[in-house]
């Protein structure tokens, strides 16, 4: 059952954002722009850690996790350390996909020659 | 009048996308996506027994290492070009902007080039999250919604 959730939310979230890139003229960087700020937004009243609940890998395939897991960082490092873990705990959870994509990135375009 | 006549004859000649047919795609490859991410979390955490939280971590790595391969390996720009937002929205579209970018500027040099633009697409993902999260998390604790 929580395939079937996984693939309607992933795909709507999708076909929302293809509906934006061809009915305006913004670029696909202005549309993950704002999936991410809606991702960080729906953390502030806990409606994304329900939208997890409901469609598990579904929603954190998108790019709104990312922002729901920087804001769900800046309040967990709020809870523990007070005003700074605004600041402290920003990254602490989507640290690991950052990373992986820089390393894996800047090794690879050493091993790779680009192919247009 | 002009100005009419100019804007009509761009309309005319501008390539006419079929809406319906990409919100489709996007929907059945990000649908698909969707599912593979599920999938792999529940690989790592009922067959090599991690716990979910760390899972979701390592089916995030998962993906990006894939989409990182993938992009390198050169069929990947085919893939997004078929189904645009389908691949573009997933986190593998951040992992295929910076990949592109690192292949694309690697003949300047690993400092000039690899470093300073590496991030140059995927940038305004990070900036505008850390923003939007610092900003949102601020408005929450003086709510005292916590």
């Amino acid at each position: 059952m929580i395939y079937l959730n996984a693939f309607l939310f992933a795909g709507l979230v999708c076909m929302i954002g293809q509906l934006i890139l061809d009915n305006t003229k913004l670029t696909p960087g202005h549309i993950t722009v704002i999936f991410v700020v809606l991702g960080a937004f729906l953390d502030v009243f806990d409606i994304y850690d329900k939208l997890i609940l409901w469609a598990g890998g579904g929603a954190l395939v998108p790019i709104t996790s990312f922002g729901h897991m920087l804001t769900h960082g800046a309040i967990m490092g709020y809870q523990t350390d007070g005003f700074m873990g605004l600041l402290v705990g920003t990254f602490d959870l989507t640290s690991a996909g950052i990373c992986a994509a820089i390393i894996l990135a800047f090794y690879l375009s050493l091993v790779f020659k680009p192919r247009d | 009048m002009e100005k009419n006549k100019y804007k009509s004859m761009v309309d005319r000649h501008t390539p006419k996308e079929d809406v319906l047919y990409n919100a489709i795609i996007a929907f059945i490859t990000g649908g698909i996506m969707g599912i593979i991410g599920q999938g792999l979390i529940d690989f790592y955490s009922y067959y090599l027994t991690i716990p979910t939280k760390e899972a979701t971590v390592c089916m995030l790595v998962t993906l990006i290492f894939l989409s990182c391969l993938f992009t390198s390996l050169g069929f990947f720009d085919k893939w997004v070009n078929f189904a645009k937002c389908g691949l573009i929205i997933p986190i593998t579209g951040f992992a295929h902007a910076t990949m592109s970018a690192a292949l694309e500027y690697r003949k300047e040099g690993l400092v000039t080039g690899i470093g300073a633009n590496m991030l140059k697409l995927s940038g305004a993902v990070v900036i505008f999250g850390v923003v939007s999260a610092w900003t949102f998390s601020l408005l929450r604790t003086l709510l005292g919604v916590i």
